[in-house]
């Protein structure tokens, strides 16, 4: 498969759900290069999931527009796919069938079809269970039938709507690990939401905190470590640590007063954000918030 | 389905403990059984000189009546001429309902403003508006046919719309982010989501479909099963009139069993 990404560029995304209500977040920016793994963690509710339908085009925001190289995003695509905390597989479909159904709906030919749905097997470790009732397969197997769903289209961009999160701890280390290194192999763009701190960790090239209430992007705080990334790894410690510390503050921040600060935040561009390797880590954070 | 299971299934096949051959074996003792009390119900009419008029009803008079009834050829035009009207009916039933029921199960403003309608529409006796059919069409045959459709056509649409509520609204998130058209939301996703449903539904319809067509030629036709009843009751052939009772149960029975077999072979639920 070709190796591509794409450039991602939020610019003042403001969502909500009805003219009346309020608002789900408020003028979010962000930006991401091409093939960058960022991850996305923030409290329940500030909005993420909502954010993630607005990028794949499920859900045409209020206002503000998110732009893949420079092209708005208008509706949804085969080339930025999206992956739900469920797998959501078709029941009624074997696990190939499942694997190929975005290339049916574009008209390709069987034998191409064939080829192409057994490489997205392969890249997922599931070769061996093309014929199988997908109802068969335990519940990281069928996440990893629908992560070969989306990779067979060659999206540009994946967009993880907390796919992980339903899953044993073994099974979600192995698929975190599988995913970044597919991302990174097919120079894939990955946009992470969760709730786990480690995932952040393991995942991300960079980690955004959204918080409050009309949500917003309070940190912006580079991960820079090298590959594989193991949990117990003194390094990867230290970046988890830092990262729950700033998210606490972000929360703490969207708790109180709406801070002009955490708006100062979100606003500063990508190249001025924190960035830290392991423990140096603290000071260039600790300056940020002071 | 199951490579591991089926060479084991196919083992234990001769033996009684196989839920196959067990069921078979008990649908083949019942059937004696119900074909015992017949015969004895028979024995009793013929026993009794005052009903022995009536002892054509029993079964061995019955079976004889079948070599002279399928020989003129009476059973298969009776066939023909209900198969017709069966399935015309069947088909305008299936072709208005289940549309009817996906439009039912997709917007909800369809669904409540025509809840309270359909209900009552659905519980009228199909027959009772066999004198309505009769002024308006001007064919015996389209009347027969509108009546079947009208009986049939409820357990389609509601059916179809119960299944499509149960339809996880993801799949059609997952679909059109795949790059799926409405076409191939309803060919690759909403049928086969909703088959097991719809041909449960039809065949819940094929059930009253049956039982509303019968009674529907009673009157006016010349032709079909319920005529060649109402016929043998007239000319006193009592065994013809059996015989044409037993082919009537027999066919609902073979076409209830292909609808099973259908809604097996399309039906992606597990039994839990
Ligand atoms: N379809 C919808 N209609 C109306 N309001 C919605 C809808 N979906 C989400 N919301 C509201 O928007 C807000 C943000 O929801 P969203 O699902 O984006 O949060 P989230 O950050 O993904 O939360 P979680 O971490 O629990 O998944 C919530 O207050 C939620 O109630
Ligand atoms: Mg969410």
């Amino acid at each position: 498969m070709p190796i591509r990404g794409v450039h991602i560029e939020v610019v003042d995304l403001s969502h909500r759900y009805s003219s009346r209500g309020a608002l789900t977040f408020d003028r979010v920016k962000l930006e991401a290069q091409s093939g960058e793994a960022l991850a996305i963690i923030g409290r329940s509710g500030c909005g993420k999931s909502t954010l993630l339908h607005i990028m794949a085009g499920l859900v045409r925001p209020t206002s503000g527009k998110v732009s893949l190289d420079g092209k708005a995003v208008e509706g949804p695509s085969p080339r930025w796919v999206m992956m739900f905390q469920a797998p959501h597989l078709f029941p009624w479909m074997r696990v190939a069938q499942n694997v190929g159904i975005g290339l049916r709906f574009a008209n390709w030919p069987q034998a191409e079809m064939r080829d192409r749905v057994a490489e997205a097997l392969r890249l997922v470790d599931l070769e061996d269970f093309a014929e199988n009732n997908v109802q068969d397969l335990s519940g990281g197997q069928q996440q990893r039938v629908a992560l070969a769903r989306s990779l067979v289209m060659e999206p540009e961009l994946l967009l993880l709507d907390e796919p992980f999160s339903a899953l044993d701890a073994f099974t979600r280390a192995s698929l975190q690990r599988d995913v970044r290194s597919i991302a990174k192999r097919l120079g894939i763009n990955l946009v992470n939401v969760t709730h786990d701190i480690d995932e952040a960790v393991l995942m991300g090239d960079r980690a955004l905190i959204m918080a409050g209430s009309p949500g917003r992007i309070m940190h912006d705080i580079t991960i820079d470590l090298g590959d594989p990334r193991e949990r117990q790894d003194p390094a990867v410690q230290a970046a988890r640590a830092q990262l729950m510390k700033s998210f606490e503050g972000a929360a703490n921040a969207a708790s109180g007063t709406a801070g002009s600060e955490a708006g100062d935040t979100h606003d500063a561009d990508h190249g001025s954000s924190a960035e830290f390797t392991g423990m140096s880590a603290a000071e260039s954070l600790g300056t940020a918030r002071a | 389905m199951n490579a591991a299971v089926a060479p084991a299934r196919l083992f234990a096949l001769p033996r009684l403990s196989s839920p196959a051959v067990r069921r078979l074996f008990y649908g083949a003792v019942g059937l004696g059984l119900l074909f015992g009390l017949w015969w004895l119900g028979g024995l009793l009419l013929y026993l009794n000189p005052a009903t022995r008029s009536f002892a054509n009803f029993g079964p061995i008079p019955t079976f004889r009546a079948f070599p002279e009834l399928i020989g003129d050829g009476t059973i298969l035009r009776a066939i023909e001429s209900s198969g017709y009207r069966l399935g015309m009916g069947l088909l305008l039933a299936i072709t208005c309902g289940v549309p009817i029921g996906i439009f039912m199960g997709r917007s909800q403003t369809f669904r409540q403003l025509s809840n309270t309608p359909f209900q009552l529409l659905r519980m009228i006796s199909p027959l009772s508006w066999e004198p309505i059919a009769v002024i308006v069409f001007a064919k015996w045959d389209a009347a027969i046919i509108f009546l079947i459709a009208i009986a049939a056509v409820w357990p389609v649409a509601f059916s179809t719309a119960a299944g499509l509520a149960k339809v996880d609204p993801a799949w059609f998130k997952v679909s059109r982010n795949l790059g799926a058209r409405p076409w191939h939301m309803l060919s690759q996703i909403i049928l086969p989501a909703i088959a097991f449903d719809v041909l449960t539904g039809i065949r819940l319809a094929l059930g009253v479909a049956w039982i509303v067509l019968v009674p529907a030629e009673f009157l006016g036709v010349t032709s079909g099963l319920g005529y060649s009843i109402e016929d043998a009751r007239e000319t006193l052939s009592y065994n013809h009139l059996t015989a044409m009772v037993l082919v009537i149960g027999v066919i609902g029975f073979a076409l209830d069993s292909i609808c099973m077999l259908l809604i097996t072979r399309y039906s992606w639920h597990r039994q839990t």
